[in-house]
């Protein structure tokens, strides 16, 4: 499996389990349809940037890295547009992107060198 | 009349029993090992000015056959060209008959000596593999070892693993490799070779596969040295030689595959055992990758642990996001 692949699968995943976590906050549920589509969509995107990282630069440290900026932006911005519960999104966001960030570095297939 | 003093008798005697090295192009400095049919002496190489082994047959009375082994052994080992077998560099006739054999020196320990002071079985595991590669080599090559112990597999300074005493090793058949360099073995060479007598027991009991302890020569072949190789794992998982024993009886540190691989390599009927060193040597590369091992079907409960094992970190950071995650359900509803 390549790396951008694992990145989707795993960021459209947790995205989704991010989004349905809102359940349990009853000012928010009804709009949970909407949350969880919005979060898997952030999730997917987070995971396609940290999955072309990971095919480009094979380094766990960076990838970590660029998987937690990444996922914490992405968050900041949903939060943003929510106009609250910053730390309730962007925590979570950050994890998941240093999930994806992890995972993309650790498997799935290197991308292809000169020699191979 | 002047008496020698015993010091000095001891000495003369010491000088007496050093090779004459004289006609050749090596210097004398010390013996290192001495073995049932030659004694490995330490010598200067003065044309090249590096330290050989130097391995001299040891027995005064020499015959013929004892002559054609050690010619026999040195070609042997000259044609297994690879990192993991001592390379050959020359062999020729001391003035008193006796045939030697120049190869190189390896400094560092042997295989037991390495296990002795290193507790970690996967860098154990890393160097059976490589043994186990130095063997698939000699196999493809037609050549069996036929005395694979611990004692016999040396660990250099930089971790290079080498395969030595290759004397009672047996030409079994043909290369069967197509390139037309390789080490191609003549078939009059199985011919000149005075193979060990049918009923005849060669080798270390311990390490010996029970068709060799039998005696049956002709019916040896590379499954032999796959019991022995076997045999080298069980050791390098318990510091013990086989005996009756399973592994984990007397490591219980010992995982199950690791086990299941040793005992497959050991089966006593042939058949059971790898087909090759190559397919052991894979197998214990998936036991240090923590993969299904051939040798071995896990049940649910031992593959998701496996898997959980090797992938523990991400496991931790899933767990940490839904620990996370609880809290903020839980801190939401407080």
């Amino acid at each position: 499996m390549s790396k951008p692949l694992i990145g989707v699968i795993l960021g459209a995943i947790l995205g989704a389990i991010d989004g349905l976590t809102a359940w349990f906050t009853p000012e928010v549920r009804d709009q949970l349809g909407g949350i969880v589509v919005g979060s898997t969509i952030k999730g997917i995107v987070a995971g396609i940037a940290i999955g072309f990282f990971a095919k480009k630069f094979h380094s766990l440290p960076l990838g970590i890295l660029f998987g937690v900026l990444v996922g914490a932006f992405l968050a900041f911005l949903i939060a943003l547009m929510q106009g609250g519960y910053y730390l309730e999104i962007v925590l979570p966001g950050t994890l998941v992107g240093l999930i994806v960030g992890f995972a993309t570095q650790k498997y799935g297939k290197p991308a292809a060198t000169a020699n191979s | 009349m002047k008496w020698l003093s015993d010091s000095k008798v001891t000495h003369l005697r010491a000088i007496a029993a050093e090779p004459d090295f004289s006609a050749t192009k090596y210097t004398f400095i010390k013996e290192l090992a001495r073995g049932g049919m030659g004694t490995v002496y330490l010598a200067e190489d003065t044309e090249l000015n590096r330290q050989v082994a130097i391995k001299v047959l040891s027995t005064p009375e020499l015959t013929e056959d004892m002559r054609r082994r050690m010619i026999r052994e040195a070609r042997i080992i000259a044609r297994l060209e690879h990192p993991g077998i001592v390379p050959v560099h020359d062999v020729g006739v001391l003035p008193d008959g006796r045939v030697f054999y120049a190869m190189k020196f390896v400094r560092g320990v042997r295989l037991d000596e390495y296990a002795a002071n290193n507790e970690s079985i996967k860098d154990r595991l890393r160097k059976f593999q490589s043994v186990c590669d130095a063997v698939a080599f000699a196999h493809a090559h037609g050549v069996i070892h036929r005395d694979l112990k611990p004692q016999n597999i040396m660990i250099g300074s930089f971790g290079e693993v080498l395969v030595l005493d290759w004397g009672v090793a047996k030409i079994v058949h043909q290369a069967v490799s197509s390139e037309a360099d390789t080490l191609m073995l003549p078939r009059q060479d199985h011919n000149e070779v005075s193979d060990t007598a049918h009923g005849t027991v060669i080798g270390t009991r311990q390490y010996m596969s029970p068709e060799q302890a039998r005696g049956e020569i002709d019916q040896l072949d590379e499954r032999a040295d796959i019991y022995s190789l076997g045999a080298v794992l069980h050791f390098l998982l318990t510091n013990q030689a086989p005996k009756d024993a399973r592994p984990r009886a007397v490591n219980p540190a010992v995982t199950k595959p690791a086990e299941a691989v040793c005992l497959k390599a050991m089966a006593q009927e042939r058949s059971q055992r790898y087909a090759s060193a190559a397919e052991l040597s894979a197998d214990v590369g998936r036991l240090l990758d923590a993969e299904p091992v051939a040798a071995y079907k896990e049940n649910a409960y031992e593959k998701v642990s496996r898997w959980v094992g090797k992938n523990r970190f991400l496991v931790l950071l899933v767990l940490a996001y839904l620990l996370m995650r609880i809290f903020f359900i839980f801190s939401s509803r407080g």
